[in-house]
């Protein structure tokens, strides 16, 4: 299980970190999601061997949020 | 595709929506003036529409979704109009959203640029510049006047004044020398430093408050909850509302128009917004709040139990008196001051530090046992010697003569603390031991009970006499005596039962367990300690007392701006609603408001940013 913090652009409403939590969530691999809305960042933990932080960034990318960096 | 920025887009936009009123009032053919709106729904409408599929791939119907929807519909009943003034004013509101809900960010945002970036370092006997992450534990850094120090560390050579106030919000510089500690962050005014690097990189206690800061940030509070599950239900019930308008009246455009207030935008973010700015002016002065939920149980503090010691008090104890009854004064020192060599209790430390003053290289030891609360049992020079409190003496059947308890007693009565020396068979003597109160510490309790606190309480493990004494000078409400640290948490818990909510402040030392059962825990001064940073729910980053009275009066406000927020934005949700199905709003009128409203609650926010105490300064 590994755990990563993506930094997104800022988001502007509550409803996009809902909607990016959502989405994530219905990730095969990923095992927990908390989008924070005031410092426009996801917390995702996935398993390595079913997904992957590339996969995740894009993922977040498909929904039209840029990531600016992964720690 | 050509990649246009939002900001573009928007003026695009209503450039197209402002051609087309030309080509109106020129009496154009009004062929070309549709056109134009509904080229114009179609640049600002496209970003919606493409957040909308994305969102729909996923089997998400979000607001993008809803809008995109009405304006369709709004295209093909022939109310272009209605279709580009809707997409501009949605582009628009967010556009204007993003800008200003950065500004309620910006006090955290300000935080990080306090951040030291580089390190000047001696290596291999040369000065080099490095980053400040990459410096080693106990290098030596060296600071020049107006540079920030890049660690937490002792100095080792030179003095300063320093400007803590990216820890402390205290902008007053405070004189540092050998042996003093300095944070990473603070900025070095005047003098010439070096420093031993005692933590660094993620580890100071800088960039510690940061990470909690940002974490706080994100803390929900319990109203937040509420309207979040508020928000789930509102929205899927608004489109269903619609349905059914659609269904009965066959009326297209009224049911259009709910689609595009279906989503409660300011009421959603009422609350964020206000706890951002809240925590954000906090930490700017020195006060962590960790969270939105902290920042609402604060606004409701009943009970307000301090520490003593380190508190209420500075936490400097000092030797006042000695007084043998068996042997010499000084004697008694040596003796006490020896078997105390090991212990960590502020008292023992008060001996320890007037023994030095008369002896050097004191002894150690042979054996020491610590028994908590009272004190300890020291084998010195062959003798078995007890070092404590009263009840250490009962538990070891020490007899303590009238004589003695008559001085401990009068002693106790003027607020001093005192320390029984005893060997196995009686007691040799008392030394005591007066802790000074606080600056501003009357004057706080004064204005804490004008700020609404039923109670303020003192809980020590002091002899009653001393609390007495110091209740007394700051007229403190009660005061409990003698308490273990266990029996602060029992006292806690009652207080609670009795009274409600009562927050526990401590200066995180030796009160963490109380820190931690209460309510809530505020710690002062903690900076540099990292239970107290790490257990308590308010961190006072300076031990300036009259920052208590500013969290309080910064949770109130928050929590204030916050009902402002929400009842705001369910008046203007019902108003919508009402005046949609009065047919009195319609989509670009719908939208104009929604954004509107939201916008509002923004700027209503960035107004606590700007929260002081005119007062604070002046009561120092």
């Amino acid at each position: 299980m590994i755990n990563r913090t993506f930094q997104l652009e800022t988001l502007t409403c509550p409803n996009c970190a809902a909607k990016i939590e959502t989405v994530l969530k219905k990730m095969k691999g990923v095992k927990d999601v908390e989008v924070l809305f005031s410092s426009s960042r996801a917390k995702v933990s996935f398993e390595e061997d079913t997904t992957n932080q590339d996969e995740i960034k894009k993922t977040i990318e498909s929904l039209g949020y840029d990531v600016l960096g992964v720690k | 595709m050509v990649k246009i920025s939002k900001g573009q887009r928007l003026i695009i936009s209503g450039l197209v929506i402002l051609l087309s009123f030309v080509s109106g009032y020129l009496n154009f053919n009004p062929i070309v003036r549709d056109a134009f709106m509904i080229a114009a729904a179609f640049v600002a409408g496209y970003p919606i529409a493409l957040n909308a599929f994305r969102a729909i791939k996923y089997g998400i119907v979000g607001i993008d979704a809803l809008v995109t929807l009405a304006v369709i519909g709004a295209l093909i009943i022939g109310e272009y109009w209605e279709g580009a003034a809707v997409t501009f004013l949605f582009m628009l509101g967010a556009y204007l959203e993003s800008k200003t809900l950065e500004k309620t960010r910006s006090a955290i945002k300000s935080l990080l640029d306090l951040a030291p970036n580089t390190a000047r370092v001696i290596r291999d006997d040369k000065e080099i510049e490095i980053p400040a992450e990459e410096v080693m534990i106990d290098e030596i850094v060296i600071i020049k006047p107006g540079e920030k120090i890049p660690v937490d560390g002792t100095i080792v050579e030179g003095s300063s004044y320093v400007n803590q106030s990216a820890i402390t919000g205290e902008s007053i510089p405070v004189s540092k020398t050998i042996d003093d500690t300095v944070f990473s962050g603070t900025v070095i005014e005047s003098g010439y430093i070096k420093v031993r690097a005692d933590r660094v990189g993620e580890d100071t206690t800088f960039s510690r408050i940061l990470q909690m800061v940002e974490e706080a940030q994100d803390k929900k509070a319990k109203t937040q909850k509420f309207l979040e599950v508020f928000s789930r239900y509102y929205t899927p019930g608004i489109i269903i509302l619609a349905v059914l308008v659609l269904i009965i009246t066959q009326d297209i455009e009224l049911a259009l128009t709910l689609l595009v207030i279906a989503c409660p935008g300011a009421l959603v973010i009422s609350t964020p917004v206000s706890i951002v700015a809240g925590i954000g002016n906090g930490a700017r002065h020195g006060v962590l709040i960790k969270g939105g939920e902290v920042i609402e149980k604060l606004g409701t503090v009943k009970v307000l139990a301090f520490d003593k010691t380190g508190t209420l008090t500075v936490g400097r104890p000092k030797v006042t008196k000695l007084k043998a009854f068996h042997g010499q004064e000084e004697e008694l020192l040596k003796l006490t001051a020896i078997a105390e060599a090991y212990s960590e209790h502020p008292l023992a430390r008060a001996i320890l530090e007037e023994a030095g003053k008369s002896f050097e290289n004191l002894p150690s030891p042979e054996d020491s046992e610590i028994i908590a609360g009272h004190g300890l049992k020291a084998k010195v020079e062959g003798r078995t010697i007890l070092v404590g409190n009263r009840r250490l003496m009962e538990i070891s059947n020490i007899k303590i003569a009238q004589e003695v308890e008559e001085y401990i007693s009068q002693e106790e009565s003027s607020g001093q603390t005192v320390v029984i020396t005893a060997d196995m068979d009686r007691v040799l003597g008392v030394i005591s031991i007066a802790d000074d109160i606080r600056d501003g510490a009357v004057e706080l309790i004064r204005r804490l009970k004008t700020k609404g606190i039923k109670k303020i309480v003192m809980l020590t493990g002091d002899n009653e006499r001393a609390a007495a004494a110091i209740a007394n000078k700051l007229g403190l409400d009660a005061y409990y005596a003698e308490l273990l640290p266990e029996g602060k948490v029992e006292m806690l818990k009652k207080l609670q039962d009795s009274y409600g909510t009562t927050a526990m402040v401590g200066d995180g030392v030796n009160d963490a367990p109380a820190l931690a059962s209460a309510d809530f825990g505020i710690a002062m001064g903690g900076a540099g300690s990292d239970v107290a940073m790490e257990t308590a729910d308010v961190v006072l980053m300076s031990a300036e007392l009259n920052k208590l009275s500013y969290a309080i009066g910064l949770s109130r406000a928050t929590v204030i701006n916050m009902k402002q927020n929400i009842y705001f934005a369910i008046a203007v949700v019902m108003v919508l609603i009402a005046g949609v199905l009065l047919k009195l709003v319609f989509l670009s009128s719908g939208m104009l408001i929604h954004e509107l409203s939201v916008l509002l609650v923004i700027i209503n926010a960035i107004r606590l940013l700007g929260y002081g105490e005119k007062n604070n300064d002046t009561a120092k």
